[in-house]
């Protein structure tokens, strides 16, 4: 039944798209923690995406997303000036979390955008079957 | 035990009847199965496509719908959903899907750097229209459930 696969491909895409969200809001939130649980300073998460068939006998056709794995950022750390923070190093300068603003700005619109696309899928799908289902009346 | 057994030939002669209106429609309505079914499964390709769309190497998908209408109506479509026939006397489900072999890369227009070749704006549209498409399958064939059931209401004043 190809429809319900509709359900099962735009479902993963809108739980691989609110996990990449997940990673932004914990990026943003985590933008200036100068020590993180380790002791070091925050590093930037992010999500990856992998292909995975929702479909029966690995269905080339029904091709739905998995977060495969969260990776760190290897960006250097910020360095910002400020010799009187305890963090502070010997120059009198503090790591600052790897996290680009900017660049987490643009991840949650597009992973906003791509949500709203998967929930629009899932609304011509659930149209289409109860017009389907509305034949014999 | 002869009413028993004149009541069994009266079950089988109504079930060939049955059977042979059950044919007539079946010829009436003639590819538009198929063409549903395909529809169906077109938009699955299409939302695996746009589910896919920010993830790296995914390459989007899609099928020539006419060549796989053709090929599911002369039955050589080998359907990824067929019934399986472990008996002569089953009827052959063809359910008019089409084989994942008949599945094409879509040609990139604008190449991006972690090899996704998904153009929403292309799959976007392709997918209105193919649930538009899907609607019109079902509106001509509601089309002609209601001729039928029109030829089958009794005329008589």
């Amino acid at each position: 039944m190809s429809l319900t696969n509709v359900f099962a491909i735009a479902g993963s895409a809108l739980t691989a798209q609110s996990a990449r969200l997940n990673a932004t809001s914990s990026n943003l939130a985590n933008a200036d923690s100068v020590a993180g649980a380790d002791g070091q300073p925050y590093r930037a998460k992010e999500v990856v995406f992998k292909a995975v068939s929702m479909g029966a006998n690995n269905d080339p056709s029904a091709m739905g997303v998995q977060v495969s794995q969260v990776v760190e950022s290897a960006a250097p750390f910020r360095m910002t000036y400020e010799p009187n923070n305890p963090a502070a190093n010997t120059d009198g300068y503090v790591s600052m979390p790897n996290v680009n603003v900017v660049d987490e700005m643009v991840n949650m619109i597009s992973a906003s955008r791509a949500y709203q696309n998967n929930v629009e899928v899932m609304n011509t799908a659930k149209t289409m079957m109860q017009k389907a289902l509305t034949l014999a009346q | 035990m002869a009413g028993t057994k004149n009541a069994l030939l009266l079950t089988s002669a109504i079930s060939i009847s049955n059977r042979a209106m059950i044919d007539r429609i079946e010829s009436d309505l003639g590819n538009l199965h198929s063409a549903l079914n395909l529809r169906a499964y077109r938009q699955e390709v299409l939302a695996s496509n746009i589910a896919n769309a920010d993830t790296p190497n995914y390459k989007a998908r899609d099928f020539d719908f006419k060549t796989a209408l053709n090929n599911a109506t002369s039955g050589k479509g080998t359907g990824a959903i067929d019934m399986t026939v472990t008996s002569s006397r089953h009827i052959a489900g063809s359910s008019g899907a089409t084989s994942s072999s008949d599945l094409q890369y879509r040609t990139e227009y604008q190449g991006s750097v972690d090899g996704n070749t998904v153009n929403l704006d292309v799959e976007r549209s392709a997918f209105t229209e193919n649930a538009l498409q899907y609607e019109t399958t079902l509106t001509v064939i509601r089309g002609k459930f209601s001729s039928l059931s029109a030829a089958l209401q009794s005329q008589g004043s």
